[in-house]
């Protein structure tokens, strides 16, 4: 038996193993992973891999960690289908398949020398970490930096000592708020768009950029552009039920993009008249 | 240009001796229907009709196709590799393949060999088929080819067209792979001069027997925010059930869904073919549908047939006119006239015209 066509088939994952495994909440988990090829997986912010478990299927998943020097990269993963749900009982040293990194990643240039006021709403802060690591790593390259985080519950948090890292450091603006606090909870109560009215940025040197569930998007953009962030400034990452990555299946057409081809990532302003997009 | 002539006796042997070399695909009647087949020895093919019920599609693109195996078992050596499925290499001959359904894969091919990403899977069925049409000499009422980039003796996307003139067949070749299957079936006898002129009267016949004409030509001008809000949608898709029949019969119809299927130890991993009428189709794990309303997949199908994939390409309509989808939709939503519909759209009067087609 032969495998021609495997090693040329787009369709054909890489092994990767994990490395590393932290519980981040009650259903979320961090896979640290390497690809056993020994190369980087050699993405850009904001991308996406396809992870495989032979038997179970394939799900699309945004890489949370900024590209680096070392060949590790990490998946959040929140259990919720088939292929997220098998992966929480997989543990250290064991393999998944990983295709990708597909589509289009945050504009990491274009950004470099302006402030850049992130949104994450919930499990929305996976994909924006990995810009925010970047923008980190490269800090001196960016203006001032405001991170706004909702969850809907202190329980749904994620990456608890980064948040408290971002909020102490003095060199950037952390704000986050919970729709429903607990017994214990003292910071801001309410969706993420009473935060706005927290802080003030110069409109003219100001990139926006929002990652969050369906619902998020249209409140957030209305208040980013009260801010005066034209939609041309304003970024977001949709989700959309991916199956190929290659831009062939359909299944995550919008109008006359694909998803995972021509996003996940959009300037905001060059999907105003795609109406099924948020 | 080279035109064999085809007794119809030497038809049928020809076909027989192609089974040493190729896989023979042809028309056979089942029942009620006519459907391509892989035709086993002896088993004679069925010329004697409109066209198949399902395209030929499937022969290039399976309805369901394995990507690679895989063993679950973690003692077995052959665990954690992953293997090509063995696939028969012989070459395939599609004959009586209608101009239609030829031209389709044409449109297809589109989506499957993009600069940035090749389909091995497709490629390589479509690579390894050669294509003998058989030109349509009574067109049935519900086609409109000619209203969509083909017709009843369009030659795109064949190796060689088979013209049926009474007592023998004119097979005009037009490729290199059609001239190896001629001379391996032994139709090798030149036809008469006079040849080239009898296939373009019962050409210029057929076309005018061709009742349905739609419009196209607008499509590209119309605007994809009017079109998507146009008030027409609710109205076309009140009936559907969201059965899928259209996009199953479809030969342009190409989206597909990627599922893992095991036995025992040993799982494969495949792809079906997939509608866009089916709300799973973009259903999240989180329970969020983009598109959770029957109207919205209507709207989807028709739109990126009739005018994303024309805006995409610039080459015409996702859409050969077979006229399937309109004889076999169970509640006679035609896309005849709803590209009518699409096409006379006026935004500012919010009229269109509305065909009986």
């Amino acid at each position: 038996m032969t495998n021609a066509i495997a090693e040329t088939s787009p369709y054909v994952p890489q092994w990767a193993e994990i490395s590393r495994i932290e519980q981040l909440t009650n259903t979320e988990k961090l896979f640290e992973l390497s690809l056993l090829n020994g190369r980087p997986l050699g993405h850009r912010p904001g991308q996406f891999i396809e992870l495989s478990i032979m038997g179970i299927g394939e799900a699309p998943i945004s890489v949370s960690s900024a590209p680096s020097e070392r060949n590790t990269f990490e998946l959040a993963i929140r259990k919720v289908g088939n292929v997220t749900s098998a992966v929480q009982n997989f543990k250290t040293g064991q393999r998944v398949g990983i295709r990708g990194p597909y589509g289009t990643s945050f504009p990491v240039e274009e950004c470099r020398g302006k402030n850049i006021l992130f949104v994450a709403g919930g499990i929305g802060l996976v994909p924006a970490r990995s810009f925010i690591h970047y923008v980190l790593n490269h800090r001196n390259d960016y203006k001032d930096i405001i991170i706004l985080f909702g969850a809907r519950n202190p329980g749904e948090r994620l990456f608890l000592k980064e948040l408290e890292q971002w909020a102490n450091r003095d060199d950037i603006r952390y704000l986050e708020s919970v729709d429903r606090p607990d017994p214990n909870w003292t910071g801001n109560v309410g969706v993420i768009t009473t935060l706005f009215p927290k802080f003030q940025v110069n409109p003219a040197e100001t990139y926006c950029v929002v990652v969050g569930p369906p619902v998020m998007y249209r409140f957030v953009i209305l208040e980013a552009r009260a801010k005066g962030i034209p939609d041309n400034r304003i970024f977001v990452s949709l989700e959309r039920r991916m199956k190929c990555g290659l831009g062939k299946c359909g299944h995550c057409q919008i109008n006359d993009v694909y998803v995972c081809q021509d996003g996940p990532v959009f300037r905001y302003s060059d999907i105003t008249d795609l109406k099924e997009a948020l | 240009m080279k035109i064999v002539q085809i007794d119809k006796s030497q038809w049928t042997s020809g076909i027989e001796k192609l089974k040493e070399a190729y896989r023979v695909f042809a028309p056979v009647k089942n029942d009620l229907f006519h459907d391509f087949k892989a035709l086993e020895k002896d088993e004679a093919p069925d010329f004697n009709f409109q066209n198949t019920r399902l395209s030929p599609k499937s022969i290039v693109y399976p309805q369901s196709e394995i990507l690679f195996r895989y063993s679950l078992d973690r003692e077995s050596e052959e665990y954690g590799i992953l293997k090509e499925d063995v696939k028969e290499k012989t070459p395939k001959a599609v004959i009586g393949i209608r101009p239609c359904d030829a031209y389709s894969f044409i449109l297809v091919k589109r989506n499957f060999d993009t600069p940035e990403y090749k389909d091995p899977y497709w490629l390589e069925e479509y690579q390894k088929s050669t294509f003998i049409g058989m030109a349509c000499n009574n067109p049935h009422p519900t086609c409109f080819c000619t209203s969509a980039g083909s017709g009843p003796f369009n030659e795109e996307g064949l190796d060689a067209l088979v013209v049926d003139d009474g007592d023998h067949y004119l097979g005009k070749l037009l490729t290199e792979k059609g001239e190896k299957l001629f001379s391996a079936a032994g139709w090798t006898t030149e036809a008469e001069a006079s040849a080239e002129s009898r296939i373009e009267e019962l050409k210029a016949e057929a076309e005018s027997k061709m009742t349905s004409r739609v419009g196209t030509d607008n499509l590209k001008n119309q605007k994809m925010l009017d079109l998507y809000e146009a008030p027409f949608w609710e109205e076309i898709a009140f009936s559907c059930i969201n059965c899928g029949t259209c996009t199953y019969v479809c030969p342009t119809c190409w989206c597909f869904d990627i599922q893992d299927e095991t036995s025992g130890k040993s799982g494969v991993r495949i792809r079906n073919w997939d509608s866009c009428m089916f709300p799973l189709f973009t259903l999240h794990a989180s329970g969020h549908n983009p598109r959770g309303n029957k109207v919205d997949r209507v709207r989807q199908r028709f739109m990126h047939k009739l005018k994303y994939y024309v805006d995409k390409y610039d080459n015409g309509i996702q859409c050969t006119g077979c006229g399937r989808c309109v004889r076999m939709c169970p509640v006679n939503i035609d896309i005849r006239r709803v590209c009518n519909m699409m096409n006379s759209y006026d935004p500012e009067s919010c009229v269109c015209e509305v065909t009986s087609a």
